[in-house]
């Protein structure tokens, strides 16, 4: 990324956050929600905009689960393992991804296309068990389903409509 | 007069089909030329289950079940267009519940404050400030017995008098919408169905303890909740709701969302409030309490999401009509997300009072799945089983205490035959030591022992003795950790210990899991009598754990199987055992 361009962008991402108390966490948010996870750059360029030191950023990132330091992968699985999914069968989904992929949980495929998350609770318990495909959501979920569900998206990412993405 | 149609798709297995519903209502609507005059609003949640698609449509107050999308040209010309009520459609579901905190959810547009408003929305706040003596609202919650929904139980008015107390010019109010339970979403809801009467409550509790300020702390994995709340707030300063001069009066309220990211511990008070100060979210000794040095030092109040949902029609119909429901000590009526095996999956509000069996089974529909319910599961990590001999109890604070559970913040999960305590108390358990800060040694070190025997226990290498060191760890641990995650995260481990000893014991002695989920004490083989020889199992084992031919059979080699199930699910003769 250019200097110039990087300062302008993280200038209009901390906007007028930059004077609240307490704005770390949602610029960090604001940040990731553009860039889809928290890039070393932008962290410095923040730490310059907002005066504030480095290491006291990246303290922040490394305790909330919720910021990521990697680039997600172009789809993100995420299996829901809160107590009513845990209970009607998501450790079974996880384990037949995990196994369809060849990765584990929190890691991204080699090309890049697919990753694995385990997220608490979505809140729709009642459709147990849950797993989310960039957001939009899939409830009841068997395992026989899982295959189904990643060629899908592995056939949408290949057939070239690049990035296009459901909303919920 | 413009109609409200309500839907919901309120059948808990299959994927939800109100959106489709939705569009192909709207087109017909739109060809009759009646999409301007009808309004359609995805509901959150109605108090009704497993009734399919239910349409509620107002003002003529009818409630449609099992709507089918062949029954949409009737509805839209003999209802909507004509006024008349299709007696086939009506939907009959018992009234069990009694909702209070869920009043409007599913009544009121949660995107639009008019007709908020026009449910008497409001109408408690502009009496508030008519009467402008926060006095007398601390007296109605008192009167009315209201305790914190958070799961502690505090009594709500004491903590309001307390922040009041204290001389200082800046105090702060705070929603916890943290919601940090994994398996329940009550707050959820509430935060999405019916947003303005949370800012309703927080708005009054700002006027009681003299904050100008709140917040709402609100879960980055809840988008939607997040941005009805914040749509609410820029709706209700656009009427002179926030901001200054609310409704004519000095009072001045500013409010503003702030989100989580990801870290149960942030449900704790002081955590919450380091959280929202920009730091990580480290709880610290207290006291100080919050109502004294809380937000950036100052006095501030934290209630839950439920609990402000419950203050305006207290302070609308009074402290004794809201003390006239439920126990002694547990007043109102309480939320639960009644999940797990369990048929109508949903939320209920009933009274408090009413007894875990009436909601697991009069409500709840029973298992469902033809197994035998075996327990609930209440309060999440921080709370305790309940096995069915204790279904009549009552729910109440003190109740489910003594029982040795939590009412927490209401969740309530049904657990049948097939699932195993060791495998409960080691998921809640893996829950805690994965969200636990790491300040304290009692809890760092304590979850992590603990832990590593319920592993033990499960991968059949326990001993009798160390049923003694799990109980000896967690009394440790509750008593010297320094925040209530670590105080509450052995209760999962004792309340199983407790009332499921035997099912530990055959784990330790017999090597045995009798529900058969602990992966290492249990086993595939192959029915030989039963097997066909077609070899589908070989071909879809991923451990590659079955050897053998068609002519000599096949057997499953124990040591590389991964107990993934694959081959019992695959198997069209059932000649594959799991014991
Ligand atoms: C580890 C931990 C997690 C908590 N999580 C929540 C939560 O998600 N939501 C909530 O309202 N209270 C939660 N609480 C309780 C709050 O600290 C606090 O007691 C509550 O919000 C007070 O509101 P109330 O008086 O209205 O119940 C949690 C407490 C602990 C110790
Ligand atoms: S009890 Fe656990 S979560 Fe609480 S402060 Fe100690 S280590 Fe942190
Ligand atoms: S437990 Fe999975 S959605 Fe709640």
């Amino acid at each position: 990324m250019d200097a110039a361009q990087l300062e302008k962008d993280v200038s209009e991402i901390a906007g007028d956050w930059k004077n609240k108390e307490g704005n770390l966490i949602m610029i960090l948010h604001r940040i990731q929600s553009k860039y889809g996870y928290v890039p070393r750059e932008v962290s410095l360029e923040i730490s310059k905009h907002l005066d504030i030191p480095l290491a006291r950023i990246y303290e922040v990132i490394t305790f909330y689960n919720y910021f990521k330091l990697e680039p997600p992968g172009k789809c993100t699985i995420s299996v829901c393992m809160g107590t009513a999914c845990y209970l009607k069968g998501a450790p079974t989904l996880l384990n037949e991804l995990e196994r369809v992929l060849g990765i584990t949980e929190g890691q991204t495929t080699k090309d890049g296309m697919f990753r694995v998350e385990v997220v608490r609770c979505l809140g729709c318990c009642g459709l147990a068990p849950v797993l989310t495909v960039d957001g939009k959501i899939y409830q009841g979920v068997k395992k026989n389903e899982i295959g189904e569900i990643i060629s899908k998206y592995a056939a949408e990412e290949n057939g070239g409509n690049g990035g296009h993405k459901e909303k919920p | 007069m413009i109609k409200r149609i309500f839907i919901r798709d309120t059948n808990s297995s299959s994927a939800d089909k109100a959106r489709d519903f939705c569009n192909v209502l709207r087109n017909q609507l739109r060809e009759k030329q009646m999409d301007e005059k009808v309004q359609l609003i995805r509901a959150a949640d109605m108090g009704v289950y497993n009734q399919g698609i239910v349409m509620r449509i107002l003002p003529d107050d009818l409630l449609y079940g099992q709507v089918e999308e062949k029954d949409i040209p009737r509805i839209v010309s003999e209802t909507i267009c004509g006024g008349k009520r299709l007696n086939d459609l009506m939907c009959h579901h018992a009234a069990r519940q009694c909702r209070i905190v869920l009043r409007n959810c599913g009544v009121v547009d949660p995107e639009s404050i008019e007709d908020y408003i026009a449910q008497d929305g409001y109408q408690a706040l502009a009496k508030v400030l008519e009467q402008n003596d926060p006095e007398k609202v601390l007296a109605e919650l008192k009167t009315s017995g209201l305790r914190g929904r958070g799961g502690a139980g505090y009594p709500t008015w004491l903590k309001w008098n307390l922040a009041r107390n204290v001389k200082e010019s800046q105090k702060y109010v705070i929603c916890n919408g943290d919601e940090g339970d994994p398996g329940a979403y009550m707050d959820r809801s509430v935060l999405e169905g019916d947003p303005y009467s949370v800012i309703e409550g927080l708005t009054i509790a700002g006027f009681v303890t003299g904050a100008s300020k709140g917040y709402f702390y609100i879960r980055a994995e809840y988008p939607l909740a997040i941005e009805r709340i914040q749509k609410a707030i820029d709706q209700a300063y656009a009427c002179g709701l926030l901001g200054e001069n609310i409704l004519g009066s000095t009072f001045r309220f500013d409010a503003e969302v702030r989100l989580g990211a990801g870290a149960f511990v942030c449900g704790e008070e002081t955590a919450l409030i380091a959280s929202i100060e920009g730091k990580r979210g480290y709880p610290r000794p207290r006291p100080p309490y919050p109502s004294t040095q809380g937000l950036w030092g100052k006095p501030t109040v934290i209630n839950n999401v439920e609990t402000l949902a419950n203050i305006s029609p207290i302070i609308l119909k009074s402290g004794k009509w809201f003390a006239g429901i439920g126990t002694e000590t547990s007043k109102g009526t309480k939320v639960f997300a009644v999940t797990g095996k369990v048929k109508n999956s949903g939320l209920v509000e009933v009274p408090m009072g009413t007894s875990i069996r009436e909601i697991v089974f009069d409500i709840g529909g029973g298992a469902g799945s033809g197994k035998k319910v075996k327990a609930v599961q209440t309060g999440g990590p921080s709370g305790g089983v309940i096995p069915e001999d204790f279904f009549n109890t009552p729910v109440g604070y003190e109740n489910l205490q003594k029982i040795g559970s939590i009412m927490g913040s209401g969740g309530m999960i049904v657990m049948d035959e097939s699932d195993c305590m060791v495998d409960i108390a080691k998921f809640y358990l893996r829950f805690c030591v994965d969200e636990s800060c790491g300040k304290c040694a009692p809890c760092r070190i304590g979850g992590t022992q603990l832990l590593n025997l319920l592993e033990k226990i499960s991968d059949g290498k326990g001993e009798e003795a160390h049923l003694a060191a799990l109980r000896r760890i967690s009394f440790a641990m509750q008593k010297a950790s320094l925040c209530g995650l670590g105080q509450t995260a052995p209760n999962p481990v004792l309340s199983t210990l407790n009332y499921f000893e035997d099912e530990y014991r055959t784990h330790v002695l017999e090597k045995r899991c009798p529900a058969r989920k602990c992966g290492r004490l249990f086993r595939y083989s192959i029915i030989q009598e039963k097997c066909k020889r077609c070899g589908l199992c070989v071909r879809n084992c991923p451990s590659d754990a079955i050897s053998g031919n068609r002519e000599k059979g096949y057997v499953i080699d124990e040591a590389k199987c991964s107990r993934c199930g694959l081959c019992l699910e695959t198997c069209k003769p059932n000649a594959i055992l799991r014991g």
